[in-house]
């Protein structure tokens, strides 16, 4: 299945459900555009909400880094919510599940970002 | 003394389409050889990584240049050979990912992944001066060799 990302407003963060792959030349683009216009408008708490990523390679790992990286340059903050086995054990092979901040419950994970 | 093994040879074009018809095929035979789903999985993303390799960096999005891929089915295991037509590299000069200066860093994860997901991985030189990955997935059981 294509890559279709959609944001939503949960108490002042903004949470992208996301659908499909990330890989080489599909959804890489569309999420960074996505995340940029967020930035723009002043969003700058997001979730990724992965629950129906159904793979990913190192491009798309890579795609999560640049998103990550990008955000933190510019004062915002990322989290990432509902990771499939799949896409954990990608994360935990490459260590980047170190990096990012990881929840299971969307509730919790909204409340975790500093007020 | 083991058998010739079962080959299938496939020679693409560099264009990202490739990649997941490459991927496709490693799934193919994998499910015809018996692996189980994980193994059909790991086996899929280490033939996208390969070619995603080849594509990008030893073909250098060239169309006209080959990517040709092998596989090989013994009874123990499959073996899969992924061979450009670019300069080749070598596994020492790819950074490790996991290192604290490298995990930020856009180098290194595809390697990473096929050696964490196939038995055996090694980068060759071709006869022509391109890469060729060569990796292998073992079977717990003998590897079916379907016609």
């Amino acid at each position: 299945m294509s890559f279709k990302a959609v944001s939503r407003e949960v108490g002042g963060v903004t949470v992208i459900d996301m659908v499909g792959r990330i890989t080489l030349g599909e959804g890489g683009d569309l999420l960074r555009e996505l995340i940029e216009e967020k930035m723009r408008s002043g969003r700058k708490k997001i979730i990724m909400n992965l629950a129906e990523i159904n793979y990913i390679d190192s491009t798309g790992l890579g795609e999560l880094v640049s998103v990550y990286r990008q955000m933190k340059t510019q004062g915002g903050e990322l989290k990432l919510l509902n990771l499939n086995k799949k896409v954990s054990d990608l994360l935990q092979i490459t260590k980047l599940y170190a990096v990012f901040d990881i929840h299971n419950d969307e509730a919790q994970a909204v409340a975790s970002f500093r007020p | 003394m083991p058998s010739k093994p079962q080959r299938i040879e496939v020679t693409l074009e560099t264009l990202i389409e490739s990649i997941a018809l490459a991927e496709e095929i490693g799934v193919r035979v994998a499910v015809a050889a018996g692996f189980d789903e994980d193994g059909q999985y790991k086996i899929g993303l280490s033939v996208h990584e390969a070619v995603m390799n080849a594509f990008q960096y030893g073909n250098e999005q060239q169309r006209e240049k080959k990517i040709h891929v092998l596989f090989e089915l013994f009874p123990e295991k499959l073996v899969i050979h992924v061979t450009d037509q670019g300069t080749g590299f070598h596994l020492a000069d790819v950074p490790d990912p996991r290192h604290d200066d490298n995990v930020l860093g856009h180098s290194g994860r595809g390697v990473l992944l096929m050696k964490a997901f196939m038995d055996e991985f090694d980068v060759q030189v071709s006869p022509t001066g391109g890469a060729e990955v060569v990796m292998a997935k073992h079977c717990s059981k003998q590897i079916s060799q379907a016609s």
